[in-house]
């Protein structure tokens, strides 16, 4: 890991990566879409709707991966100043967000035929929400001080207290009795069919690997500005 | 220990000859509750049954609304540096100035929420888990509060910037607050939901003086 606190280094790395990348995102996307919206098989209960799924099951679950990288980058950061993991957690804080953002939407348009309403003040849509406003608090503070360095240890550490969040939202389904269905994958097995959980799988790899091709990108771009920062710094030492 | 409870013994002093703190926080939670009552309608069946929320959000509210002067005050005329540099650990700093943000705004709070909670109806019933609900609650609060006013410190727009960051950490208490006198209202048994908001108070008091001290020491370079 420390190999890679150097950003060139882990560019290459990244430069490596990035084109696999893009191309499982594209295939995932290509046979997932058409696979789950049109060709899976419709729940005998829910009908068509539960098509939602494919986009709202992945969001959900990239909303709380991609604040788990931020959470151990930020760790990583605070603990070891590695620069990189402190540029990737930054880089998926805004993929986060939308990606939790994606999840509520979805949820709410699933929720208004299958619940009767678009949203309950149950514990899952609520933590859920609570993430949401993390991300944005993460976002905002990281660029609210005149020093960066000041932004990005005060972000790390707000990204750490916010990840209580986490198991909160993942175990609330269990915890307290709430509308939101439980996990499909439990201790007894899961409680999907191969049909569906196909397309679910693919559809998880499609949103994965754009993670991952996104935030890449955004590295890059982070880096690119903190030479172009020292550069200018340079020039005017001159 | 003899100098935390000097630091909590000059705070209060401080806030005692200053008197704004404790008034202004107060003043707030009492204006902000009656403004209810005009709001929705003073029938006593509405009030009754929003007063608990109503108590709980607007203590929420003005606990945050002095957050911002925690460290500020201090770090404006240096005494939050002199304090640093002294030999005590920084948590126990940290942890001082929350113990007396709380005696300082929490404890009005809890004595004044009685009365108004009268003013909305709520049964005299209530007085007892209303109290008991915000003394397990709000030391909780100054404690998540003293992490974002830390973070904060030396942020720009940061009285923006501190309730986002603070609110959505406050929910679990709200959630749990409001449920330990709404049921103590309806006469279940609510031994539990204090049982959760006493189990917050012990972690956040474990974690967030230390988390707080960090973020102070990250947020002044």
């Amino acid at each position: 890991m420390h190999a890679l606190a150097n950003p060139n280094r882990f560019l290459k790395l990244a430069d490596a990566i990035q084109p696999w990348a893009v191309g499982i995102c594209i295939l995932c996307f290509a046979i997932g879409l058409p696979y789950g919206l049109v060709f899976s098989p419709a729940d005998y209960q829910q009908g068509d709707t539960v098509r939602i799924m494919y986009i709202h099951v992945p969001s959900a679950w990239m909303g709380l991966f991609c604040y788990g990288v931020m959470a151990t980058g930020s760790a990583a950061y605070l603990i070891w100043r590695h620069p990189v993991a402190n540029m990737a957690a930054r880089a998926s804080a805004p993929v986060g967000a939308m990606f939790t953002a994606l999840c509520l939407l979805t949820g709410m348009l699933w929720g208004q035929p299958m619940w009767g309403t678009p949203w309950v003040w149950d514990a899952r849509l609520t933590s859920m929400l609570v993430l949401f406003f993390l991300y944005l608090g993460y976002m905002v503070l990281g660029d609210a001080f005149e020093h960066r360095e000041q932004g990005d240890k005060a972000a790390a550490i707000l990204a750490l207290v916010g990840s209580v969040n986490l198991p909160i939202i993942k175990f609330s389904v269990d915890w307290w009795n709430t509308l939101h269905q439980p996990s499909i994958f439990s201790m007894e097995g899961v409680s999907v069919d191969t049909a569906m959980l196909a397309p679910l799988f693919l559809m998880v790899g499609a949103f994965q690997s754009y993670y991952v091709v996104v935030v890449l990108m955004r590295i890059r771009a982070q880096v690119l500005q903190a030479k172009v920062r020292s550069a200018r710094l340079l020039q005017a030492a001159e | 220990m003899k100098q935390f409870w000097a630091l909590i013994r000059r705070d209060l002093r401080l806030s005692f000859r200053q008197r704004a703190d404790s008034l202004m926080v107060a003043g707030f939670f009492a204006v902000t509750v009656i403004l209810f009552p005009f709001g929705v309608g003073p029938e006593p069946g509405v009030l009754e049954r929003i007063g608990a929320g109503v108590l709980w959000v607007t203590a929420l509210l003005a606990a945050l609304l002095s957050l911002e002067h925690v460290f500020a005050d201090d770090a404006q005329d240096g005494a939050l540096d002199l304090l640093l540099s002294s030999p005590l650990p920084d948590s126990v700093i940290v942890a001082a100035k929350i113990v007396s943000h709380w005696l300082t705004t929490g404890v009005p709070l809890i004595i004044l929420a009685p009365i108004l909670g009268v003013t909305l109806q709520m049964p005299s019933s209530s007085i007892g888990p209303v109290m008991l609900a915000l003394a397990l609650g709000t030391p909780t609060l100054s404690l998540i509060g003293a992490i974002g006013a830390a973070l904060t410190l030396s942020a720009r727009r940061r009285g923006v910037l501190l309730p986002l960051i603070v609110l959505p950490l406050y929910i679990p208490v709200l959630i749990f607050g409001v449920g330990a006198i709404d049921a103590a209202v309806m006469g279940f048994d609510n031994s539990r939901l204090y049982a959760v908001l006493a189990g917050f108070l012990l972690i956040s008091g474990a974690l967030c003086p230390w988390a707080a001290a960090a973020a102070l020491r990250a947020a002044r370079l």
